[in-house]
């Protein structure tokens, strides 16, 4: 009843059901904080607009992106996964959601940043409907943690337009 | 020679009683483990509601050896969803984000797009051969939860499984030499 074996075995047993209580409360507190971040989207230049051999829309565009994401950083962030996503409606389709720019925060230092870059990933439609149609940018970030629950949010920045005549 | 002999005497005195009552009671274990596995499938709407991240393409978020917790529900897939995917033909489940989606106005079905944090180029490679998009059926849930370094244990029993069979050869040594 006191060999070695059991006191391991106790003792293994206790220590794996403390970290995995220590875990569960480390993401509860998470819970607590109440974040406020904000955003802002500028559309600098549409680089291009075409019509792909294929029938599907494309555009290039260049984007100021400038954000504070500062306070959605606890002692429990690893990272911020964010990301920019334009999101418009067609005739086919209810929704289209497409990513045009993704970046890792791993710090609250550079949560606070501004950047001025061109769309990371291409930007093609389901079919030719891009002309003259308004769609939203939309900022995502996914706060991922060093351990328990990950919380997911967005800002929607609404009035963007695609020209409307192809260049 | 008189471990030995002090080894073969503790088996010879097993009584089958006791053998019985221990096999039941490992029996309750196993049975125990699998009632609360397969509750996690119920609660979780996921055909496996953990799973261990095998590669490093979803990296500095997740390394090798974590251990995701998955959900899956009706609400509609978006962008920006961490999903477990099985490309139709390949066993083993990808890890990765939602970068593009596409939904029909008629049906709800929905066209997905996914890519690695850590990836260049987006999944059309992984997907089946002709495949663009992954569809709902594909999907076997979201990442809600992570916990680290947890899932080595799992990587170590299928890359080695000489250590599977050690395990289960000492503890199954130990049921039958343990004295109650």
């Amino acid at each position: 009843m006191h060999s070695f074996g059991y006191r391991l075995n106790g003792l293994l047993t206790f220590s794996l059901t403390i970290l995995a209580i220590m875990c569960a409360i480390t993401s509860l507190s998470d819970n607590l904080n109440t974040p406020s971040p904000s955003a802002e989207i500028q559309i600098m230049n549409i680089n291009w607009f075409q019509k792909q051999p294929q029938g599907n829309d494309e555009v290039s565009l260049t984007m100021n992106i400038s954000a504070d994401l500062q306070s959605l950083f606890t002692w429990n962030t690893k990272q911020l996964f964010i990301f920019v996503a334009a999101e418009y409606e067609t005739p086919k389709n209810s929704l289209n959601q497409v990513s045009l720019w993704d970046a890792i925060i791993p710090a609250k230092e550079h949560a606070k940043f501004w950047i001025h870059t061109s769309n990371k990933y291409r930007f093609v439609d389901q079919g030719n409907n891009l002309r003259g149609k308004e769609f939203n940018l939309t900022l995502h970030w996914h706060v991922m943690p060093k351990t328990g629950k990950m919380f997911a949010d967005k800002i929607v920045l609404t009035g963007y337009s695609f020209p409307e005549e192809y260049r | 020679m008189g471990l030995i002999g002090d080894t073969v005497d503790s088996i010879k005195s097993i009584q089958t009683r006791q053998l019985l009552s221990q096999a039941v009671s490992l029996g309750m274990i196993v049975t125990s483990a699998l009632i609360i596995w397969k509750a996690l499938m119920c609660v979780t709407g996921s055909e496996s509601p953990v799973v261990v991240v095998l590669s490093g393409s979803m990296e500095p978020g997740f390394k090798r050896g974590d251990i995701l917790f998955l959900h899956m529900s009706n609400a509609p897939i978006r962008a920006g969803e961490i999903v477990v995917f099985n490309v139709d033909g390949r066993e083993i489940p990808i890890v990765h984000r939602v970068i593009k989606v596409h939904e029909r106005q008629d049906t709800g079905e929905v066209d997905v797009l996914t890519k690695g944090d850590n990836n260049n180029g987006d999944d059309r490679l992984l997907y089946a051969q002709g495949q663009q998009w992954l569809h709902r059926h594909h999907i076997m849930g979201r990442a809600v939860g992570f916990l680290p370094y947890v899932g080595w244990v799992t990587i170590i029993m299928t890359e080695k499984p000489i250590i599977k069979y050690i395990l289960i050869g000492a503890l199954g040594l130990l049921v039958i030499t343990s004295k109650d």
